[in-house]
């Protein structure tokens, strides 16, 4: 498997503080791939710098052999890269259908099939396409966070935490969602605290602890490994 | 399908209206001339047509302060300063080549040697049918040139100072409006802006009342004209907001962070916003020059800004129809309603208390405090007005009667 998403000794610098201290990844296509740690491991500061929300002060970010390092928000989303931000992030004060058709600002085409499609995966959106973003409760919510991200078409969609503050049954039903969107053909790049749900959706998993890279493998030998297990899952 | 249709409907209804209510203000203005003996309310010099012609030209600086403070989240409080661009733009344009020595007195001429009026009367001629076309194209490009030197200012202060937030922004606007107030008042700039003194005899609302050939008035029109031109504009500024580039100002609005990440470009969208609205205002500050027949600087203060923002705040921030209906309720209290408190009352010999000059302010203050205070989403929300609505809220009144007459019953 060719990899999509490439990112080489990432460093990100807040200020004098050094969220991420040069790590690398490899987003193999067609993937799920999972970044865990505890707070404050520079988890979030990868995801932002990947998507141009800070850039990054030294390192290498490569997409499809393009050199993306640095790049606008506009150009990565046009690229085919969606960030799906930490806390849902969705617009309180617009409709549900507006929020959707934020999600794809970039394009100029015809939206109605992208609609449809998110409509499928979450039916309970398009029940609700007339009612604000904000009335909506914390699952749904996410559920418009994803499906936004997913009106942009990309082909790596990128999720920080999308289990944050949800009941145990809804984030077994955001995890479905999760592997249905990738059996569908996009690479997923996902954040979790929810180590244990994570590494089980996930095909290849990273450990992360105070802005360097300290374990990497599978979804199954993360979980199997003793370090993981006494950090990450309590058991 | 169903929901272009509808949507087409509501455009259609809104055209008709349009067209009715500019057809009603005609008609009110010359109600007057056709039938004598009417009420003093109905003569053109009446304060309703007062509030009229300020409602309308209000209504467009409280609608472009909205676009950029309730649509795109942006606190500027610089309306005065392209108000002021605009009104000088368009006055400095206008008057007659005739006018100018006298205008001008002080600085001995103008440096513009150049007029609009002129440029076009050369072309189509100064009487008759003639000078009317030259009056409505000067007036015309006067007002898009207005918005458009206030557009291009906007650009200019727009890339360091919509780089700030929130209060920061609001700060910068208001000193960069100050400035703008103190420069044009300079003596050495004399020859362009009369100085500290106004600038007059450029064309105004009344120019457009049309008279025959002895001279009197045959139709009127001058309540029509700023009607039109601020309806024209607030259409504009709704398509706007109702295009895909409205859309992103909202999410700019509703959070930053994630606009970004869904691929909105801040600084552009941003500045497109501020742009544009600044032209509005520009438009507008002309037609503030023209219904008070001069230019003056001093007239734009701080005041003015937050006069206008009230309006935005007690119409509802991010309605569009609630910055009319904002703009013509605050122009009627503040120049009509309230008036009588304003004189001194007798009721036999006995002398009511407290009305005098002035005191007309201090209730008008305390009406704004207590809409603030108990009705801080104001008038409309971010609801907008539509026939469906207006239904809707008479059929709940309609709902609502019977159900005393049936508790009497028992």
């Amino acid at each position: 498997m060719p990899n999509i998403l490439e990112i080489r000794d990432l460093q990100v610098h807040y200020g004098g503080i050094e969220a991420v201290k040069g790590i690398s990844l490899d987003v193999p296509e067609g993937q799920i791939v999972t970044l865990i740690g505890a707070n404050g491991a520079g988890k979030s500061s990868t995801l932002r710098a990947i998507a141009g929300l800070v850039k990054p002060s030294a390192g290498k970010i490569t997409f499809r052999d393009e050199d993306i390092t640095g790049k606008d928000s506009n150009v990565i989303v046009s690229r085919g890269i969606t960030l799906v931000p930490e806390g849902r992030r969705i617009f309180p004060d617009m409709t549900v259908l507006e929020n959707l058709k934020i999600g794809a600002y970039l394009r100029k085409d015809d939206l109605t099939e992208d609609l449809n499609w998110v409509f499928d995966l979450f039916p309970r959106l398009r029940e609700r396409s007339w009612q604000a973003g904000g009335t909506l409760s914390g699952g749904e919510q996410q559920m418009l966070a994803v499906g936004r991200a997913l009106m942009s078409r990309p082909k790596v969609i990128m999720m920080d935490e999308p289990s944050l503050g949800l009941a145990p049954i809804i984030v077994k039903g955001i995890f479905d969602i999760i592997k249905e969107i990738n059996r569908q053909g996009v690479t997923v790049l996902l954040i979790e605290q929810n180590a244990n749900m994570a590494l089980k959706t996930a095909d290849r998993g990273y450990v992360m602890e105070t802005g360097r890279i300290t374990l990497e493998g599978t979804g199954e030998e993360l979980l199997s490994n003793e370090a993981v297990k006494a950090a990450y899952l309590g058991t | 399908m169903l929901k272009q249709k509808t949507n087409h409907r509501g455009s259609f209804a809104a055209l008709i209206s349009i067209a009715v209510l500019l057809a009603l203000i005609v008609l009110l203005e010359n109600l007057s001339d056709m039938i004598p003996g009417l009420p003093a309310i109905f003569s053109p010099t009446s304060q309703l047509f007062t509030v009229l012609k300020k409602g309308a030209v209000y209504s467009l600086l409280a609608v472009s302060m909205n676009l950029l403070n309730g649509f795109t989240g942006l606190f500027s409080l610089g309306q005065a300063g392209f108000m002021l661009l605009g009104a000088y733009t368009y006055a400095i344009l206008t008057v007659p080549m005739a006018a100018k020595d006298q205008v001008y007195y002080l600085y001995g001429g103008s440096a513009v040697k150049f007029s609009l009026m002129d440029l076009f009367q050369g072309i189509f001629g100064s009487a008759g049918f003639g000078g009317a076309v030259s009056l409505i194209l000067a007036v015309l490009v006067g007002l898009i040139l207005a918005g458009l030197v206030a557009a291009l200012f906007a650009a200019l202060i727009g890339m360091p100072v919509l780089r700030l937030k929130s209060d920061y922004l609001a700060i910068a606007t208001l000193g960069f409006a100050e400035i703008l107030r103190a420069i044009f008042q300079w003596q050495t700039l004399g020859p362009i802006t009369n100085g500290a003194n106004m600038i007059k005899n450029f064309p105004t609302f009344s120019d457009f009342n049309i008279k025959n050939s002895a001279g009197e008035v045959v139709l009127r029109l001058s309540t029509f004209v700023p009607f039109l031109v601020s309806i024209l504009c607030i259409t504009l500024i709704v398509l706007l907001i109702h295009s895909s580039y409205g859309r992103a100002f909202k999410a700019i609005r509703d959070d930053e962070i994630a606009a970004e990440a869904m691929g909105i470009n801040l600084f552009k969208h941003k500045m497109l916003s501020f742009v544009i609205s600044s032209f509005f205002a520009g438009v507008g500050g002309a037609l503030f020059a023209m219904y008070v027949a001069n230019a003056q600087a001093k007239a734009f203060t701080s005041t003015m800004t937050y006069e206008i923002l009230l309006i935005v705040v007690i119409g509802g921030i991010g309605s569009v129809s609630g910055s009319v209906i904002g703009t013509f309720l605050y122009v009627a209290c503040s120049e009509w309603w309230l008036r009588f408190l304003d004189r001194e009352t007798y009721i036999g010999s006995f002398k009511v208390p407290l009305l005098r000059s002035g005191f007309r302010m201090v209730v008008f203050s305390v009406v704004i405090m207590i809409i603030v205070l108990f009705f801080s989403k104001g008038i409309m929300g971010e609801k907008e007005l539509s026939w469906k609505g207006i239904g809707g809220w008479l059929g709940k009144l309609k709902r609502k009667k019977p159900a005393p007459a049936a508790e009497k019953e028992d």
